[in-house]
């Protein structure tokens, strides 16, 4: 099998001429064909805290797609009828995995909550973001203080520590993750803007696909390395948000 | 009749107990009242759940700005010195001990501390925790607002919740239109009361033992 040593030797026994450049570009030409491999029954991570980061234009490109069966990871259950809003009323979410779906207008999540057309799992809010950001650190499970003692943490397995109880959660993984960003490089290199960053780069480091809705596409370089936030190697694809 | 604090009392009377240099969460609803009386000259760091350190007040109309928003989802501003991060970060800073103080609202707090304030337990209500239960154990004090009873007369300060809980014994304080109650090993001690409120009078309105010093 073609292991990583034999692919090294492969490469280096080529003659210099024959070797092709070949040049690292994440940049997806438009938003379909950054969503198009997403298949029934996946598993999304979608970025944002209410509309403040929420990725509305891959959301877009993702409904037109028209994948179904979908298990969510989000923070919310959608606001208005915008974004989330609109692929949970487009009928496409199976499962919800959040912190806090009611508010006032989420009116689409709650008809289909009601109707028991959508599943929900309601994790505390820094559940959420370690059970994201423990997938995305190769880590198994840990104890947190978080719930213990609430409806939240019935079932699950206790533990004491120093004197404290504490409850084991596990890591959220997901086949893609759907985020925004305010730009990003074609190593997919990545600043966000203001409170918009929320979950963005604990995601991006817990699926296995992230594309990252931008709103302007930089050269190399052009990113300080000192303030760069989410490094290249947990995005798979950018795509500018408009054209 | 007796004399009540009114909700914005209750706010101010809670940010006198808020010092200089502390590290805040004010919940979404009542606690963020709050803010309002904490006085400009006193640098108190505001934490907001969804990455902000250094929150300032909503912006001017037409100022508003749609990535800068509160835990409610408000639109506010950044003060200067002020961060921003990611929610893994920024919920590190309540579970890991890092906020000085949390004040939130409660259906029910309990004379050991137990808070109830995100579910009814109504079976045809959708639930919804947002980043209560993470405030509640990683604050390094606690701070409860309400009114002291509800709309019908009950009180909200019970012997044992009958709410769904949102964190074991983790409340240290409780404030009220009638009283500043603090949680302690011997039980719920009363440090003040509304003027002209006598101590038989606040014990009838509370459903579990005060004690008075």
């Amino acid at each position: 099998m073609c292991d990583y040593r034999t692919a090294f030797l492969v490469l280096t026994m080529q003659p210099l001429a024959a070797r092709k450049r070949a040049v690292i570009n994440k940049i997806s030409s438009n938003l379909g064909s950054a969503v198009a491999d997403i298949s029934d029954g996946a598993t999304i991570m979608i970025g944002g805290f209410g509309n403040a980061g929420m990725p509305s234009a891959l959301i877009d490109a993702l409904i037109e797609q028209g994948a179904r069966e979908l298990t969510i990871v989000n923070n919310n259950a959608g606001n208005g009828d915008t974004g989330l809003a609109a692929l949970l009323a487009a009928g496409r979410v199976r499962k919800i995995i959040c912190s806090f779906p009611r508010q006032a207008d989420s009116h689409h999540f709650d008809a289909l909550y009601r109707a028991g057309k959508v599943e929900l799992e309601l994790t505390p809010q820094g559940n959420l973001a370690e059970r994201i950001r423990a997938a995305g650190a190769g880590i198994g499970g840990f104890f947190t203080p978080t719930g213990y003692g609430t409806l939240l943490a019935e079932g699950k397995e206790t533990r004491e520590i120093n004197g404290r109880q504490y409850v084991l959660e596990s890591p959220i993984h997901a086949d893609f993750a759907l985020i925004k960003a305010l730009r990003g490089d074609r190593w997919g290199n990545l600043v966000y803007r203001k409170a918009a960053r929320n979950f963005g780069p604990i995601m991006a480091m817990a699926a296995r696909t992230t594309v990252a809705q931008v709103a302007e596409v930089v050269e190399l370089g052009e990113l300080d390395p000192e303030h760069i936030i989410t490094p290249g190697i947990f995005v798979q694809r950018v795509v500018k948000e408009a054209a | 009749m007796t004399q009540r604090y009114t909700r914005d009392e209750i706010a101010a009377r809670v940010a006198q107990d808020i010092p200089e240099g502390a590290y805040v969460n004010l919940g979404i609803g009542l606690p963020t009242r709050v803010a309002n009386y904490l006085p400009p000259e006193r640098e108190v760091f505001l934490h907001s759940e969804n990455g902000l350190l250094g929150m300032g007040p909503a912006p001017a109309p037409g100022e508003e700005d749609e990535d800068l928003i509160n835990a409610g989802k408000q639109p506010v501003t950044l003060l200067t010195g002020g961060a921003y991060f990611h929610h893994g970060d920024s919920f590190a800073m309540m579970r890991g001990g890092h906020l000085d103080i949390c004040v939130l609202g409660a259906f029910q707090v309990a004379a050991n501390g137990d808070l109830a304030n995100w579910h009814t337990g109504a079976a045809d209500a959708i639930p919804a925790v947002g980043g209560a239960m993470d405030l509640a154990i990683g604050a390094k004090q606690v701070f409860v607002m309400m009114d002291h009873q509800t709309k019908t007369g009950e009180s909200k300060i019970v012997a044992a919740c009958t709410y769904p809980l949102t964190g074991v014994g983790c409340v240290d304080r409780i404030y009220t239109d009638l009283a500043v109650l603090e949680v302690s090993p011997q039980g719920l001690r009363v440090l003040e009361m509304v003027p002209g409120l006598t101590p038989e009078a606040l014990q009838a309105a509370t459903a579990a033992p005060l004690l008075f010093d």
